[in-house]
């Protein structure tokens, strides 16, 4: 036991040798490399913006992030999150904004109308479309699938092994909103909803649909980076209608458009940041977030070096936002 | 994700054969039970099995969503939830953010870290080298140029700063809990149950609460890393105490010491190796817990893996979890290093002689002063990497155009995309075929038939399967599920872990008793293993996607793919332990290889491949939430969508409880049948 002891001090004494080495390295030699760039970074301060778990939403982040860096020398933190711990995060305080919302009427109500803890920071100018997709060749082998009223006629060619006697309709990522069971119900389809559980099976669903030339009605949406890759064509159901979707069990109309919006923590919309004003006034379109999401999904590229590429192309929408 | 706990290596153990006659009574029973069930299924089918729609919530969901609320509006104000664990966020968060300064990331006005990857380089290797020895060294070195040669420099220092937070936080409550549990039977069956709850639960349950007290950011996954990793160490700790043998306890006794110079000069330096062991089983658990705590934004390699599984690029999926493959390899193979010189100086007490390594030999001076000089050496060359790392850009931050992850992920999904769009077709058929053979029929019978039919067929089975304990505990579970109002899920989540299970020993017998005849096949498919092991599931989600879509099969080719690995080494295990004599009597009567494997090593080995079963179901389980995400709806989509959806939340932890109960219940059903197998 005693030698134990005595090797293990030798131990801790080598370890402090070592330790005091680096502290002294670290308090001489720090001189080598210093920053160029960071310039009054104090007067934005920390931006905490939430990053959701698709492309089209890391376009919107990393652009508008970029902007921030470049332009006001904030110091911006991408704080990865699914959507709904994104608004419990601005409650809290540790998330700062979300640019790019899809409804969460419940939230709305909780969040912005009773605990009055997030604002709304308006519109992103971007049009959010869900429903139900088939692929290209579909649509072009049979073309009046793309009505509500013939998937009854097509059904059994889209059954699967997951599906029994009826036709399969696939559903998404659990955290998107989805009416599916209800339409499938009340408009009397012979459909059975089948959840894929993750973007990737949706999109993945949707290679392999098209390049095998296999049936697929899927749930899907827009804006999307996928778009720019497959033309994807949507069914219509019955139009949407205000206040057709109230009762969610009797839901029998096509899912309403979105006017995707921003969202702040009513503590950062008045700490008077100027970061806040910018991110009040950044719009763009779907074609502009579908561009920058190609740069990211298809070219491989950095979502910092997509953002920075489009933000070079677009002095003029950036200098909007900046007034 | 590991069962080490129930890993015995009593298996290697020559085994009595199983007497047939009893053997076939049983089948029998199980015949007769089966019959049962199929009438009643013929006549009942379709009616009572308690099916629910996936958005109808019941009083126990909506209760946990209230409480839920009710946390989450004390986190702004209660003091334990807001001070006390506000602060201790603050600080775990301060810790990450100072070491990542240090290693990792941008330190102030440098826009590198304070250290740069050259010095943190040197660091390391020194450090392994004080440790664990020359191998491992080696290891090391090879490893940390890894990370900064394939372009994720940044991200591995970060799942290493968090992962070595949560051991040693572990360490902190872990060691000293399983201390008291050694010493005191009460408090080891007092927190045995919560172990055995925080290892069943899925992750992905406590994910969103625990980010609700912490906020994002490092604490939180820090917090989650260490609840997983925790039960291991405690476990081992306890067993490597009590292990201690008793004659020796005696003689301490006997010398007329105290309990705790007991424990202090007896029961922890002997039990030192094992406790060493726990360590390094903790350090794997947090190393695989940290990356899924990426769903919260953990810092990390997961990040990126979750990020490229968006974009649902392959290759950039592959390079980080890549990574992480290494990373495990290297804290493996040098916790096991350390953990091997702690026993040999526990072997060698008094002595303080190092093994002479290879630079000894070939000096052939004293170990002991060529340790030394090599260490000493070491700081210079350390210090110098230290200062060119602070002085110089290069050494600083290794450049982009430097790093070959890139082409490796380019290459990765070149590769992925030809082997797909050649064999996807195959494998749907093979998917097809397993889904209307096996899984359609099997769900049909057990979640098409009413509840009150399958719950007394699951106790019979248990009871001629396992016994009586077994019976008492599928009835207690049987409850919870019925309880929590998830049981037609439940059955269909159990079909698929049932075939998955199957599928996974038909695997693991081929290529097991492959390996266990062939020493060249065992060193070929051994560290395929290790990988799959460590690999992060959802790196091959996309492949596994493309070739079986997203059903119920993609969901079971994930479990095989966790669970196969440790099935395989316990069958290869099993099949090396067949005693030699009895395979020489068995040539010398000249049979083929064929009647080899079926008429001696498979029936000698038996036991290995109950047991092998028991882990490959336990490890099955455990991929449940993932299949979620690919197709397998029921119980794993329920807590999918519980961590991300606010309403669903309640629905989610009853359905992460009812995994717990089908895991408990199945556990202990094929531990029975295992142990009847030794007597």
């Amino acid at each position: 036991m005693i030698g134990g002891i005595k090797r293990g001090s030798a131990r801790v004494g080598a370890v402090g040798v070592a330790a005091v080495l680096a502290l002294s390295l670290a308090a001489c030699g720090g001189g080598g490399i210093s920053n160029n760039a960071g310039t009054g970074g104090k007067a934005c301060g920390n931006v905490n913006i939430a990053l959701n778990g698709w492309v089209g939403y890391e376009s919107d982040a990393y652009v508008v992030g970029n902007v921030l860096t470049s332009k006001l020398g904030c110091t911006v933190n991408y704080v990865k999150l699914s959507e709904q711990p994104s608004w419990a995060g601005m409650a809290s305080g540790t998330v700062d904004t979300i640019l790019e919302n899809w409804g969460h009427d419940d939230l709305v109500a909780k969040y912005i109308t009773q605990q009055k803890v997030v604002v709304d920071a308006g519109q992103t100018g971007n049009k959010g479309v869900i429903g139900w997709y088939v692929p290209p060749w579909m649509a072009a082998k049979y073309p009046d699938i793309t009505n509500w009223q013939n998937l009854n006629k097509y059904a059994s060619m889209f059954k699967t092994s997951e599906s029994g006697s009826q036709g399969q309709l696939l559903d998404g990522d659990p955290s998107y909103v989805t009416n599916d069971q209800a339409l499938v119900t009340n408009l009397k389809l012979n459909f059975k909803v089948v959840v894929g559980g993750s973007e990737a099976a949706l999109i993945q669903s949707f290679k392999t649909a098209e390049a095998n030339k296999t049936p697929l009605l899927a749930y899907f949406y827009e804006p999307q980076w996928f778009f720019s890759e497959m033309k994807l064509v949507k069914v219509n159901l019955p139009a949407y209608t205000t206040g057709c979707d109230a009762d969610a069990a009797k839901v029998a109309c096509d899912y309403p458009p979105y006017n995707l919006n921003k969202l702040m923590s009513t503590k950062f919309a008045n700490s008077g940041s100027p970061a806040v004003n910018v991110i009040k006034n950044f719009t763009w379109t779907n074609d502009d977030q579908n561009l920058v999401s190609t740069y990211i999904s298809s070219n491989g590229m950095s979502p910092d070096a997509a953002a920075q590429k489009w933000i070079a192309a677009n002095p003029d929408k950036v200098a909007a936002w900046l007034k | 994700m590991s069962a080490l706990g129930t890993l015995d290596p009593a298996s290697k153990e020559e085994q009595p054969l199983v007497v047939p006659e009893k053997k076939r009574r049983t089948g029998l029973k199980l015949a007769v039970i089966l019959a049962v069930w199929l009438v009643g299924w013929l006549i009942f089918r379709g009616t009572g099995t308690l099916s629910q729609p996936f958005a109808q919530l019941n009083g126990f969901d909506t209760w946990l969503n209230h409480i839920r609320d009710n946390i989450q509006a004390a986190s702004l104000t209660n003091w334990f939830f807001h001070g006390v664990l506000g602060q201790v966020s603050t600080f775990v968060n301060w810790l990450v953010t100072q070491a990542g300064q240090w290693i990792s990331h941008p330190a102030g006005v440098r826009p590198v870290p304070q250290i740069g990857w050259l010095g943190v380089l040197g660091i390391a290797t020194w450090v392994t080298y004080l440790v664990a020895g020359v191998r491992s060294t080696v290891l090391v070195a090879v490893s940390f140029f890894l990370f900064a040669w394939l372009g994720f420099w940044a991200s591995s220092m970060d799942l290493l700063i968090v992962t070595a937070i949560a051991v040693v936080a572990s360490l902190l409550v872990g060691i000293p809990t399983g201390i008291v549990m050694a010493r005191s039977r009460t408090v080891s069956g007092i927190i045995t149950p919560i172990l055995d709850a925080m290892q069943t639960m899925p992750s992905f349950c406590y994910l969103l609460p625990i980010f609700m007290l912490f906020g994002p950011g490092a604490t939180c996954a820090v917090v989650l890393t260490v609840i997983y990793s925790l039960p291991p160490l405690v476990r081992i700790t306890e067993h490597g105490i009590r292990s201690v043998s008793p004659t020796t306890i005696e003689a301490a006794r006997s010398l007329g010491v105290t309990r705790s110079q007991l424990l202090r000069q007896v029961q922890l330096p002997m039990a030192r190796r094992t406790i060493v062991l726990g360590i390094n089983q903790c350090t794997l658990a947090a190393l695989s817990m940290a990356v899924i705590a990426a769903y919260v934004n953990g810092p990390g390699l997961g990040i990126d893996v979750l990020s490229a599984l968006n974009a649902l690029n392959v290759g950039q999926a592959a390079v980080p979890g890549l990574l992480i493959v290494v990373m495990a390899i290297m804290l493996d193979r040098t916790t096991t290093a350390v953990s091997e010189r702690t026993g040999r100086r526990i072997v060698q007490i008094g002595r303080t002689v190092a093994r002479p390594g290879l630079l000894g030999r070939v000096l052939s001076i004293n170990p002991v002063l060529r340790r030394r000089i090599a260490l000493c050496g070491g700081v210079l060359v350390v210090a110098m990497m230290i200062y060119l790392s602070r002085s110089q850009l290069d050494y600083a931050k290794f450049q982009d155009s430097w790093t070959v992850g890139g082409h490796l992920s380019t290459w990765i999904n070149d590769v992925t995309n030809n082997v797909v769009s050649h064999i996807d077709k195959v494998t749907l058929e093979f998917k097809n075929a397993v889904s209307y053979g096996a899984l359609n029929p099997l769900q049909n019978v057990l979640a098409n038939s009413p509840w009150w039919l399958v719950a007394p067929i699951i106790l019979a089975l248990s009871f001629v399967i396992g016994g009586l304990r077994p019976l008492v505990i599928s009835a207690v579970c049987e409850g919870v599920i019925f309880g929590v109002g998830l049981w037609n899920d439940a059955m269909v989540t159990l079909t698929s872990v049932l075939v998955a299970t199957a599928l996974t020993m038909i695997l693991a017998i081929i290529v097991g008793v492959w390996m266990g005849r062939n020493r060249r096949a065992e060193v070929l498919v051994r560290p395929i293993l290790d990988a799959f092991q460590t690999i992060p599931p959802f790196v091959y989600l996309v492949p596994a996607l493309a070739l079986f879509g997203p059903t119920r099969f993609t969901a079971i080719v994930a479990g095989i793919a966790y669970a196969a690995p440790i099935a395989i080494k316990l069958v290869t295990d099993g099949i090396l332990g067949v005693p030699e004599t009895i395979i020489e009597a068995a040539r010398s009567n000249g049979v083929t290889s064929w009647q080899m494997i079926r008429k001696v090593q498979l029936p000698m080995a038996r036991p290995s491949l109950v047991l092998a079963a028991n882990q490959g179901l336990l490890y099955v389980l455990s991929m449940v939430v993932i299949g979620g995400m690919v197709g397998a709806g029921s119980l794993g989509y329920i807590v999918v969508s519980g961590s991300v959806q606010g309403d669903i939340f309640g629905k989610g932890v009853a359905a992460g409880i009812a995994i717990i109960a089908l895991g408990i219940m199945l556990d202990r059903i094929a531990k029975s049948a295992v142990d009847r197998q030794k007597s």
